[in-house]
């Protein structure tokens, strides 16, 4: 009876797995077969105004760097007194958590908040908006990866840093950091990988726009918000425009993971 | 010819309920090896590791007592431990050198650990660095091997030459006192001749200072054993008197091996 | 330089701490509007954006909002100053919205004759009101997550028990990479899956609409799977080989250890993963706007489509503006208080990080 009950629970685990897996595939092909048959050369050459992706895959790219370059140093930067700078006293451990609690929270929130903070003041959406409400969301990935890469570090060698008269702050950039560097690199890249792919946030921060610009101060164009607003629409050509981004931003996003994935374990 | 004096001193950890050195009273000879041994937990690491202060990385020590290092200029005994400011310490480690029990290349290439702390010290030139590195690397006995390689990265060494490396960037920024923390313990007996022999060599131009769990070692390469024991000095004297006529039984029986 | 470095470190970190505690403070400010107009009676009110005409109330009309009996006629009735709040007002310091509100807007107490102001909405009829009341997508979004925790924790601790127990190296390797891919996939990828594939194949099973509630909870599940599947693994592989060997050498079925002593090991991770989970579906957007429906309804059956609180932020928000405008925040402000109290429960009690 025993190992019936045992059999009947290690199947219906094995059967969870291949669920799993079948919403994988599942999502995945009909994404390549919709995706694909939509892609042409001609999507990437026109802007959305003309029934194209140029400028929203621009646009996306060019939000999603902008808050690396805000968020990254801001997420290191903490990461860095968390890890070497507080010697786990009560009030990091506090801060870390709190900075783990901030990763699930829930992003149109933070593009309401940065709405209140950014667009209602000035007026109108804008590109920074977008862009500072990516940032937010990505401070506290960074804050972990650098933390956690931080953490791997042993620290022998920072106390050979030490014993041979480097002052702290050059033994953490000049030694520890880049001991580290591997690690924490992917970790952005998959940070970066993650928030490409934020739809909520931008909404009603960065907005859409149907032309090619890199006019920061206005309405910006994003792939996310676009597909969003694409794929409702009675136009069965503007669904499948759609379908193209949301195949290309799909194999954007998977392959920066499988990378990064590769690269950490290259390391290894 | 004391280049270091430890006086009336006692060590308690952070958060600890009981001091871990009590009251060590130390001479280190300058131009000699001092080896410290005892069984696991008697305290010598933590005594080695007060000689450059190494613990101030990790907040809430508390110590008593005085630890005296010669000044170059004025030939007094200075007390390290009311040292506070941060250029203080760094010129301290500076004078007194630290190579660990794990070899610790910091990532970059092997030239550039040996100029590490060189540069540290405000030489910038290129000619003078390429001297010191050369220098150091010939002391460390490791020369021969990477001179053809100076700018591979360090950490492709193996570890007997890792931890040569190690004590080439110590003695390049020529440290009055070079301590070392069971610097063998995690090396191949081969590896660990070798550095016997270096250590040796070295001696002439800085004081060592040991910490070995290996009692043939000690026996090996040191001019000066202290013998610890749960915190307390409770033999020091000459390396061939402590091992051959130990004044304490304590230490008699530690080097029979009757415990430890 | 040392001494610097270590200040703006500390600063970074402290930052976090600012932009949590800015979010709530600012999110309230932008809701203290409603809140002050509608009160706890928002969380039962299901109307959104009700024009209720004052006339119809009798002379007693108390404005203290709240606790009140959820009649339409004994809501608190405050002038909409819609076209007067330009954004300017609405982005006003407490103080001047107090101000704002004394001049324009009849505050609690006030006699509702007080509100003379702008009743520019209508044209002769003075006294319009308009009502917002946020109880449908609270339990739109109550409803879609659960049914999502219902759907997903199963298949979550089956995936996990597979690929830590089950599966040889050799495959929990490839499945454990592919579990987590399924978690990298953006969130309108799902959405779009829902609409044009899953939501259809639920309704010619189930019935009902291409999208509904159930077909938002199944998509909000297939989401969170991953992530619960995940971070369980990682729970039930801390538990100490040795205490598994002993079970086993005991005669234990593989069942009977995962019972009996990784469930019991690994209970708090497993429960937490659980909690922090159901707080990520609190807060999904995407991939239920896609499937919800977007109809401001309640749902009488599972299959009947409605809001969730995202959803109505999502749609409405570009749009609004004035009393709407912080009814909506305040609709924002509700759901971030549920999520950072759920999130933070799971946090802190149960995955607590130990340095």
């Amino acid at each position: 009876m025993r190992l019936l009950v045992n059999k009947v629970v290690l199947f219906l685990s094995t059967l969870s797995a291949v669920i799993g897996l079948v919403f994988l595939f599942w999502i995945l092909i009909t994404l390549t077969i919709k995706g694909l048959s939509s892609i042409n050369f001609y999507i990437f050459t026109h802007d959305l105004v003309n029934n194209g992706l140029r400028n929203l895959l621009i646009g996306q790219f060019v939000l999603a760097l902008i808050a690396v370059v805000i968020g990254v140093p801001i997420g290191m930067i903490a990461g860095i007194y968390l890890q070497e700078y507080s010697f786990g006293n009560k009030y990091a451990e506090f801060i870390r958590n709190l900075s783990d609690v901030m990763m699930s929270a829930p992003s149109i929130v933070i593009g309401t908040f940065v709405y209140a903070i950014i667009v209602n003041p000035i007026g109108h959406q804008s590109g920074w908006a977008g862009a500072i409400a990516l940032a937010i969301m990505m401070i506290p990935i960074v804050v972990r990866t650098t933390d956690d890469m931080l953490g791997l570090v042993p620290k022998e060698l920072r106390e050979a840093g030490v014993a041979i008269g480097a002052p702290k702050y050059k033994v953490i950039i000049d030694i520890i950091i880049k001991a580290a560097k591997v690690g924490i690199m992917t970790g952005i890249l998959l940070a970066f990988a993650r928030i490409v792919g934020e739809t909520a946030p931008l909404l009603f921060t960065s907005g859409n726009s149907e032309y090619f610009t890199l006019n920061l101060n206005e309405v910006f164009p994003s792939l996310t918000v676009a597909i969003y607003n694409l794929a409702t629409m009675p136009d069965a050509n503007l669904v499948k425009i759609a379908w193209a981004g949301a195949f290309i931003l799909t194999l954007f996003v998977l392959i920066v993971n499988l990378l990064g994935r590769y690269i950490i374990k290259d390391k290894k | 010819m004391k280049v270091m004096d430890i006086k009336n001193f006692s060590f308690m950890y952070a958060g600890a309920t009981k001091p871990s050195l009590k009251n060590i009273n130390l001479p280190i000879y300058e131009g000699k090896v001092t080896a410290l041994i005892g069984p696991s937990g008697c305290g010598k690491s933590t005594l080695l590791r007060s000689l450059n202060r190494i613990h101030d990385l990790y907040p809430g020590n508390k110590y008593e007592g005085e630890i005296l290092l010669k000044n170059l200029e004025t030939n007094e005994m200075e007390n390290i431990l009311e040292f506070k400011k941060e250029n203080e310490l760094i010129n301290l480690r500076q004078r007194v050198g630290m190579i660990f029990q794990k070899p610790t290349p910091f990532p970059m290439s092997i030239y550039d650990n040996i100029a590490y702390g060189v540069r540290l010290k405000g030489i910038k030139s290129k000619s003078e660095l390429d001297g010191r590195v050369e220098e150091a690397l010939k002391g460390g006995a490791l020369w021969k091997e990477v001179k053809d390689r100076l700018k591979d990265d360090a950490r492709g060494l193996s570890g007997g030459q890792q931890q040569r490396l190690c004590i080439a960037r110590a003695i390049a920024v020529e440290p009055e006192v070079l301590l070392m923390d069971e610097p063998t313990s995690a090396l191949d007996p081969i590896s660990t001749l070798a550095i016997e022999e270096l250590v040796t060599k070295l001696k002439e131009k800085v004081t060592i200072a040991i910490v070995t769990h290996n009692m043939q070692q000690a026996s090996r390469v040191s001019d000066y054993t202290a013998y610890m024991y749960l915190g307390e000095l409770v033999e020091f004297g000459e390396t061939t008197q402590i091992f051959l006529n130990p004044k304490e039984k304590h230490t008699a029986d530690y080097i029979a091996g009757k415990f430890g | 330089m040392e001494a610097l470095f270590k200040k703006v470190s500390a600063l970074s970190a402290t930052l976090i701490l600012f932009l949590l505690t800015g979010i709530f403070v600012v999110l309230f400010i932008y809701a203290k509007p409603a809140i002050k107009e509608y009160g706890l009676h928002f969380l039962v009110d299901p109307r959104w954006g009700v024009e209720v005409s004052q006339n119809q109330n009798s002379v007693n009309n108390t404005a203290n909002t709240s606790n009140q009996v959820a009649t339409l006629q004994d809501s608190p009735q405050i002038v909409d100053s819609d076209t007067i709040d330009s954004d300017d007002d609405a982005i006003d310091t407490d103080n001047d919205l107090a101000a704002d509100e004394d001049s324009d807007i009849a505050v609690n107490d006030d006699d509702i004759a007080a509100a003379t102001t702008d009743t520019d909405i209508g044209s002769s009829t003075s006294n319009i009101k308009v009502v917002y009341g946020g109880l449908i997508p609270i339990v739109g979004t109550v409803l879609s997550t659960i049914l999502a925790m219902a759907f997903a924790v199963p298949i979550a601790m089956g995936i996990a028990v597979f690929l830590s127990e089950i599966a040889p190296p050799f495959i929990s390797k490839p499945v454990g990479i592919a579990i987590e891919l399924l978690a990298a996939i953006p969130s309108i990828i799902y959405g779009m899956w829902g609409l044009f594939y899953f939501g259809p194949l639920i309704s010619s099973i189930f019935g009902g609409g291409s999208v509904s509630l159930l077909v938002a909870g199944m998509v909000l599940a297939v989401m969170i799977i991953p992530f619960m599947a995940s971070l369980t693994r990682d729970s039930m592989n801390t538990t100490p080989n040795v205490l598994k060997e002993s079970a086993y050498a005991m005669g234990a079925t593989k069942f009977e250890v995962i019972k009996d002593v990784i469930f019991p090991y690994a209970k708090k991770g497993i429960i937490g993963s659980m909690i922090l989970a159901l707080g990520r579906a609190l807060g999904e957007t995407m991939a239920v706007a896609f499937v919800i429906g977007g109809v401001f309804n309640f749902p009488h059956k599972l299959t009947d489509p409605t809001v969730s609180i995202p959803v109505v932020l999502a749609n409405n928000f570009a749009e609004s503006s004035g009393m709407s405008l912080h009814a909506l925040f305040y609709l924002a402000l509700i759901l971030f208080v549920i999520s950072f109290m759920v999130i933070s429960f799971a946090k802190f009690y149960f995955l607590r990080d130990k340095e």
